[in-house]
């Protein structure tokens, strides 16, 4: 006696959160039968094996069937096909979108692309997470790229309009598609002990700050070629931040700024002779990154290079995080000190970033 | 031209990509009614075109807008070659010929395509005005309503019970015609979705024009069957109960503009009408149409036929001599007198009804069924299928004469099946013979009712269980004691019926369902000789089907079956055989004996310890089902028989005692060689395996209950949360051991099965109970078994359901307050004009707790947060007659629907489970999107009839048609309805009524 053909359908579509779990995860039926074997669930509903075979079976059918609406999320809130409350749509939702540190952590800044697709088996094999799951993972941050690509507006309202995620997951998503867009460079070693979250810290406040989109520059002339407005950094910003030269370029400048700096921090730093040893390295670190972010290579080793000039260097040095707090403030504002000085307002857009970035990527 | 319909297509959404070049779609409407054709513009190159068309109008006769269906197809337009089809929306809009139901269809309709599926929605309002016509001689029937529902529709009171109507039409089968080897399997199919759509109309139409005869406004229990005969033809068919219905709410303005006045009704008895099945089937007297049916037919059609009443296991031949007897207490000859003349002017005295006005059942007899097989022939004229109505009213007479050998003269409960395969065809009838007040089938005055209702509420609570036929003159042997309950009629010692619970009936515990399954091979063989085996196999299966249940009864511990639906299905090379009941434990029946077990070769010791061993087993299994399902009567009993009786103790100790001899009767017959459904003898391994058999039937996990009559005795808190489901399974047989062992647990096994894995599937309801199980088996080739099942579960509280009710009052009283609006309301009327400022309010609060379960799944389905964007609202479905902690308001019109779908990638679309599963996914869809068009938000009394599937996995290919139909509503929730009561005093007068008069 084989089952031919054993099907369930419920006027409402039932949702097993677990089996939705396994499906997501990428488990085959006989691994996930494994799996809700193994967590006693025999044993708690007096069930046989091939009860939850045919469960299983059942639930990844409709899972199959709901990908599709998935792709789209307000299709699934308009079909008709599939009778689900609202509140279990949106866990469908998020799930489907939720994806793996791990995962994230080696796509960042990668271009979607065929090419990185064919990756995903390295990766796969690397974080343990199987290859379903990474491709579902690595379509979803194509698909939202692609369909947000070429849209105005504010890009975390774009993701959420489209694909209908918690204000939270679609921050995320937009700084994954904000470093898909500008490719800036996550996986070298140094940069390994970053986390997403630390990414996506950093990916907010540039997008923010740093693009068109930031200083509320609406377009004049529709028909011209607008860069998009969240996704790609102010180019007219980048090249004015060659201004910046100056503050390490002249020699008075940079004294001067450093002698401020020094008497505001005597005594308040518990690192002030590493951090006056050091002072002109540092600044020169930053004020050459800010002068570089013209070409896309340099642009791509943003955080190499934050990290390489400022993080390391301070880390060696045992700074505590207090401490690089009060310096990059006392660095910041005494600038406004300089009187030579006359970019005060593209300094403060720069720095102000720059600032909140730093801190944030400086821990262990 | 008695009417105009007005249709106007607005937008489209969703719709594929038609052109692979642009991704994109150039989309337009033929909107199609009868033979004329309108067309909406091309809108190009959108997925969601925005139409906004003028509105079409169709002038056409009400006999067409009776029979046909609305047909409007999206196509994509294409400059150089033929316009592709996108799909297809049929609408009926026989709702719109109501002057009640629905008003104006509206809404996104699923573009539906035989081969591809759902491919996006069409926005469409559809609008019908109607001119009032008074030829006589018309042949429309506009105005009567249909209800799928097998008892008086919630908001309605019946007036008069006129009884059976039916109809049958026939026609040649699309697929089968010539035309079908040259054009498309799409072109195929939608010739067949068409004309069973319009055949369905012509049917319905029929059928009103007879309940227009007999001066009714309604068709309530309108069961509607096709036979796809094959090569012979295509049979649609349909039987209903005619009524007289009389809207509750607004109780002038209930007839529809085209009948008579309600006043004429009340001049001109029924009684008058000479007989109302003439017009339809012609003078089409048996004698005629054997004639007229191929010659050879005679020899072969044997009629198998069983009166399948309490003890009568074997078939009663001679059943229709009408030897039941005449003289039996002078009460029960009144009424046989009375009902007699209300009934026997009718050709059939038969009711579809499953559950009824209080005190319309009198008595109940038992089960009567009837079966015959015949062999299919060719329909040579589809305008008279007169053979096929001889068919059935040859059964229907079989029925009628088994009813009168009970004693009773009315059947209720009563349905018809078939099943087909090739050319040989089982037709099926079944009903419970039953004597019924002949007040409600005549002109009954609202006043007369009600007054009679009152009078015979109480007395009435066991009434129904009290033979109908002479004790001294039984048809066949039965054990007879007095009433538990009233100690004054007698009772047989267990009832079948195919009717539900009656709502005052007393149970004690819970119900559960209860299947007899049986499998029996037969040798491939060809038309007569085929037949003949067919007619001598079936018999037996009757009587084996019998002795299961009677078993698993008395190994339930209880004493009375609802709901009995006996399903025999004939393959290529089998027979099978399926009985699915609600079991109770009924306080008026006496206490169910034992199971005993007895050997055959008594000499050897080791065998003596194997029977004794098997039966302590049983006994066990007999305990605990009695704690399991809370049996406990024998305190209950006395407590309540307590009053009316003088010496309550004396008497009942006498009874048990006579109980108990009944027992040893039972031993000696035993010895007389004669087989008794109380004794097991075992004496070959065959017996052995139907101990076992016994014995291994699962007992639901707790916190599940399951039974397949409308609501599960003796739970009465229902939540708010329905779950509706179908479950389909297919099991291959491995053709080695083919043998009836082998066969019989390969089908027990495939139930089982199926029970637990709903179980499981619905775990997250528990404490749930599933209703209305339905169980449907078919054997679509030679060594498949599919088994459907539709069902719904309902949760229930688990608080409420610990203190279960020990009183019968209180019991009644939560029922009714649950689901019976006919008790809420009848009552509404009486008290509102007498007792405007009635003061109740503290009884109000009490019982409205009760009644209105604000479970847990309420609460969640409250708090949940309405999503902004969706504009899709809920449908609820549930093959009930009502929805639980809801008020149905109105009654929108019936679904009637039926669905191909065909592949040619059956591997593409995830296998035979995956087509099937998207299918069954979008007809769910469908019915929902009709209804929320109507303007409804619940289908109630679903059903699945027909779910016929077919595969030819190496051409990568399956068929599937499905039928499906309910009554579209709209519903209220009573917690939203106690919102409204409480603004306003009359309803809330009316309620606190209504639990005065429940419980009293």
């Amino acid at each position: 006696m084989t089952s031919e053909l054993d099907i369930f359908v419920g006027n409402t579509t039932l949702i097993d959160e677990d089996v939705y779990r396994l499906w997501l995860d990428g488990y085959s039926v006989t691994d996930a039968v494994a799996l809700r074997v193994r967590s006693g669930i025999l044993e708690q509903t007096g069930a046989t094996a091939a009860v939850l075979q045919s469960d299983t079976m059942d639930h990844y059918r409709t899972f199959h069937m709901l990908e599709r609406l998935l792709h789209a999320p307000p299709k699934l809130l308009h079909q008709l096909i599939f009778q689900i409350p609202p509140s279990r749509q949106a866990l469908l939702i998020e799930r489907y979108y939720a994806f793996d540190e791990a995962f994230v952590r080696e796509v960042l800044g990668k271009k979607l692309s065929k090419g990185t697709k064919k990756d995903l088996d390295d990766i796969s094999t690397k974080t343990g997470i199987t290859l379903k799951s990474c491709r579902r993972q690595f379509d979803n941050f194509k698909r939202v790229f692609k369909v947000v690509e070429e849209m105005r507006g504010s890009l975390v309202d774009n993701i959420q309009q489209h694909f209908l995620l918690s204000d939270r997951l679609a921050r995320d998503y937009a700084a994954i598609v904000f470093f898909a867009n500008n490719r800036f460079e996550t996986g070298k070693k140094k940069l390994q002990y970053l986390s997403f979250g630390d990414f996506a810290f950093c990916a907010e406040l540039m997008i923010q700050n740093w693009t068109l989109g930031a200083v509320g520059e609406a377009p004049t002339d529709p028909d011209s070629q607008m860069d998009d407005m969240d996704m790609d950094l102010d180019k007219e910003f980048l090249q004015d931040l060659k201004e910046l030269k100056v503050l390490v370029a002249d020699k008075d400048l940079l004294d001067l700024h450093k002698s401020l700096v020094c008497t505001a921090l005597r005594g308040k730093l518990g690192v002030f002779s590493e951090m006056e040893a050091n002072f002109k390295n540092l600044s020169r670190g930053l004020v050459n990154v800010a002068t570089k972010l013209t070409h896309n290579k340099d642009v791509r080793d943003l955080f190499v290079d934050l990290v390489e000039k400022f993080v390391e260097p301070c880390r060696s040095d045992h700074w505590p995080l207090s401490d690089v707090r009060f310096f990059l403030n006392q660095y910041s504002a005494s600038v406004h000190s300089l009187d030579g000085f006359r970019h005060q307002a593209l300094w403060d857009r720069y720095m102000g970033t720059l600032r909140g970035c730093l801190l944030r990527l400086y821990h262990d | 031209m008695p009417g105009k319909l007005k249709v106007k297509i607005v937008a489209g959404r969703h719709l594929p990509v038609m052109d692979r070049a642009s991704d994109l779609t150039d989309a337009f409407v033929e909107v199609k009614f009868g033979n004329t054709t309108f067309k909406t513009d091309v809108y190009l190159k959108s997925l969601n075109p925005q139409w906004n068309s003028e509105w079409f109008k169709f002038e056409v006769d009400d006999e067409d807008l009776q029979d046909e269906p609305l047909q409007i197809t999206v196509l994509d337009h294409d400059t150089y070659s033929a316009n592709d089809a996108i799909g297809k929306v049929y609408i009926d809009i026989d709702p719109l010929l109501y002057s009640e139901a629905a008003t104006v269809i509206s809404g996104w309709f699923p573009i539906y395509d035989t081969i591809h599926g759902i491919r996006g929605e069409i926005n469409v309002v559809v609008k019908v005005d109607l001119f009032n016509d008074l030829n006589r001689f018309r042949q429309s029937s506009c105005g009567v309503k249909f209800f799928c529902t097998t008892s008086i529709p919630k908001c309605y009171r019946a007036v008069i019970i006129h009884g059976f109507v039916e109809e049958l039409v026939v026609n040649e089968d699309p697929e089968y015609q010539w035309i079908d080897r040259i054009r498309t399997p799409r072109a195929s199919n939608e010739a067949r979705q068409r004309l069973i759509s319009l055949m369905s109309g012509e049917l319905q139409r029929k059928i009103g024009l007879k309940v227009l005869e007999m001066r009714g406004n309604a068709v309530v229990g309108y069961l509607q069957c096709f036979d796809l005969e094959g090569e012979s033809g295509l049979v649609v068919r349909a039987i209903g109960t005619a009524c007289t219905l009389d809207k509750l709410s607004s109780p002038a303005a209930f007839l529809p503009a085209c009948n008579s006045p309600s006043k004429e009704m009340k001049e001109i008895p029924f009684n008058e009408d000479p007989n109302p099945n003439t017009h339809s089937s012609g003078p089409s007297t048996p004698l005629k149409n054997q004639t007229y049916s191929f010659s050879p037919s005679k020899s072969y059609s044997r009629q198998s036929s069983s009166s399948d009443t309490d003890l009568s296991l074997t078939p009663k031949t001679g059943m229709g001599s009408g030897s039941a007897g005449k003289e039996g207490g002078p009460f029960k000859a009144l009424l046989r007198q009375q009902t007699q003349s209300a009934l026997e002017q009718r050709e059939f005295p038969f009711f579809t009804l499953t559950a009824f006005p209080p005190g319309f059942l009198v008595h109940v007899g038992g089960v009567v069924s009837a079966r015959s097989v015949k062999l299919l022939d060719r329909i040579h004229n589809p305008d008279e299928p007169e053979t096929r109505d001889a068919w059935w009213a040859e059964i229907r007479q079989e029925i009628k004469s088994h009813a009168k050998a009970l004693g009773c003269h009315a059947v209720v409960g009563y349905s018809e099946s078939t099943s087909i395969c090739e050319e040989v065809c089982i037709l099926s009838a079944s009903g419970t013979a039953a004597v019924l007040n002949p007040r409600f089938l005549q002109d009954g005055t609202v006043e007369g009712c009600l007054e009679q209702r009152l009078e015979e509420n109480l007395p009435t609570r066991c009434g129904f269980c009290h033979i109908p036929y002479d004790e001294l003159n039984m048809p066949f042997p039965a054990h007879l004691t007095y009433c538990y309950n009233c100690r004054k009629q007698k009772v047989p010692d267990v009832l079948f019926t195919t009717i539900d619970l009656p709502t005052d009936a007393t149970v004690i515990g819970k119900g559960c369902l209860i299947q007899a399954r049986l499998c029996r091979l037969k040798k491939k063989a060809q038309a007569e000789a085929n037949a003949t085996a067919i007619s001598n196999l079936l018999p037996f299966m009757e009587y084996e089907v019998h002795t299961q249940l009677m078993n698993k009864l008395k190994l339930k511990g209880m004493n009375a079956l609802f709901g009995l639906r006996i399903q025999i299905t004939v393959g290529e090379n089998m027979l099978m055989g399926l009985a699915s009941a609600t079991g109770v434990y009924l306080a008026a029946l006496p206490t169910p004996g034992g199971i005993q077990i007895a050997g055959k070769t008594p000499n050897d010791g080791s065998y003596e310890q194997h029977i004794s061993h098997m039966q302590k087993k049983i006994n066990d299994t007999i305990a605990k089902n009695k704690e399991l399902y809370e049996i406990n009567p024998p305190e209950i009993s006395e407590e309540i028989i307590g009053s009316p009786i003088p010496e309550p103790r004396q008497r009942s100790r006498l009874l048990r005692s006579q109980s108990e001899s009944s027992d040893e009767v039972t031993e000696l017959d035993l010895s007389h060689g004669k087989k008794d459904a109380f004794v097991l003898e075992i004496d070959d391994t065959d017996a052995m395996e139907d101990v076992h058999s016994l014995l291994t039937d699962v007992p639901p996990p707790s916190g599940f209950y399951s039974c397949n009559t409308e609501i599960m005795p003796g739970i009465n808190n229902w939540t708010s949360e329905i779950q509706m489901f179908t479950s389909v399974r297919v099991i291959r047989l491995s053709s080695l051991n083919l043998t009836n062992q082998a066969l019989n647990k390969n089908f027990n096994d495939l139930c089982e099965n199926l029970l637990k894995s709903l179980y499981f599937k619905l775990r997250s309801m528990i404490p749930c109970c599933l209703c209305h199980v339905n169980f449907t088996v078919s054997l679509p080739e030679d060594e498949l078994i599919q088994v459907t099942v539709t069902a719904v579960a309902i949760t229930f509280d688990k608080n409420q359901a610990l203190q279960t009710t020990k009183t019968p009052v209180e019991k009644s009283l939560q029922r009714a307050s649950t689901d019976n609006e006919e008790l809420l309301q009848f009552p509404l009327e009486l008290c509102s004009d007498s007792l405007p400022s009635h003061p109740f309010p503290p009884a109000k609060a009490v019982t409205v707790e009760k009644a209105s379960p604000v479970g847990d799944g309420n609460f969640r389905n409250r708090s949940a947060p309405p999503c902004a964007n969706s504009t899709v609202g809920v449908v609820k479905m549930t093959p009930l007659s009502f929805i639980p902690g809801a008020k149905i308001t109105k009654y929108l019109g019936i679904i009637n629907m039926f669905f191909i779908r065909e592949t040619t990638s059956l591997r593409e679309e995830g296998g035979v489970s995956g087509f099937l599963h998207a299918f069954i996914a979008e007809v769910f869809a469908m019915v929902r999107a009709h209804v929320a068009a109507l303007g409804g938000n619940a289908v109630v009394s679903y059903i699945m009839k027909q779910c016929v599937f077919m595969e030819n996995p190496n051409k990568n290919q399956a068929q599937c048609l499905i039928n499906v139909s309910g009554d579209a509503v709209v519903f209220v929730r009573e917690s939203d309805l106690e919102v409204v009561s409480s603004q306003q005093p009359t309803i809330n007068c009316q309620s606190s009524c209504t639990e005065g008069e429940v419980t009293t």
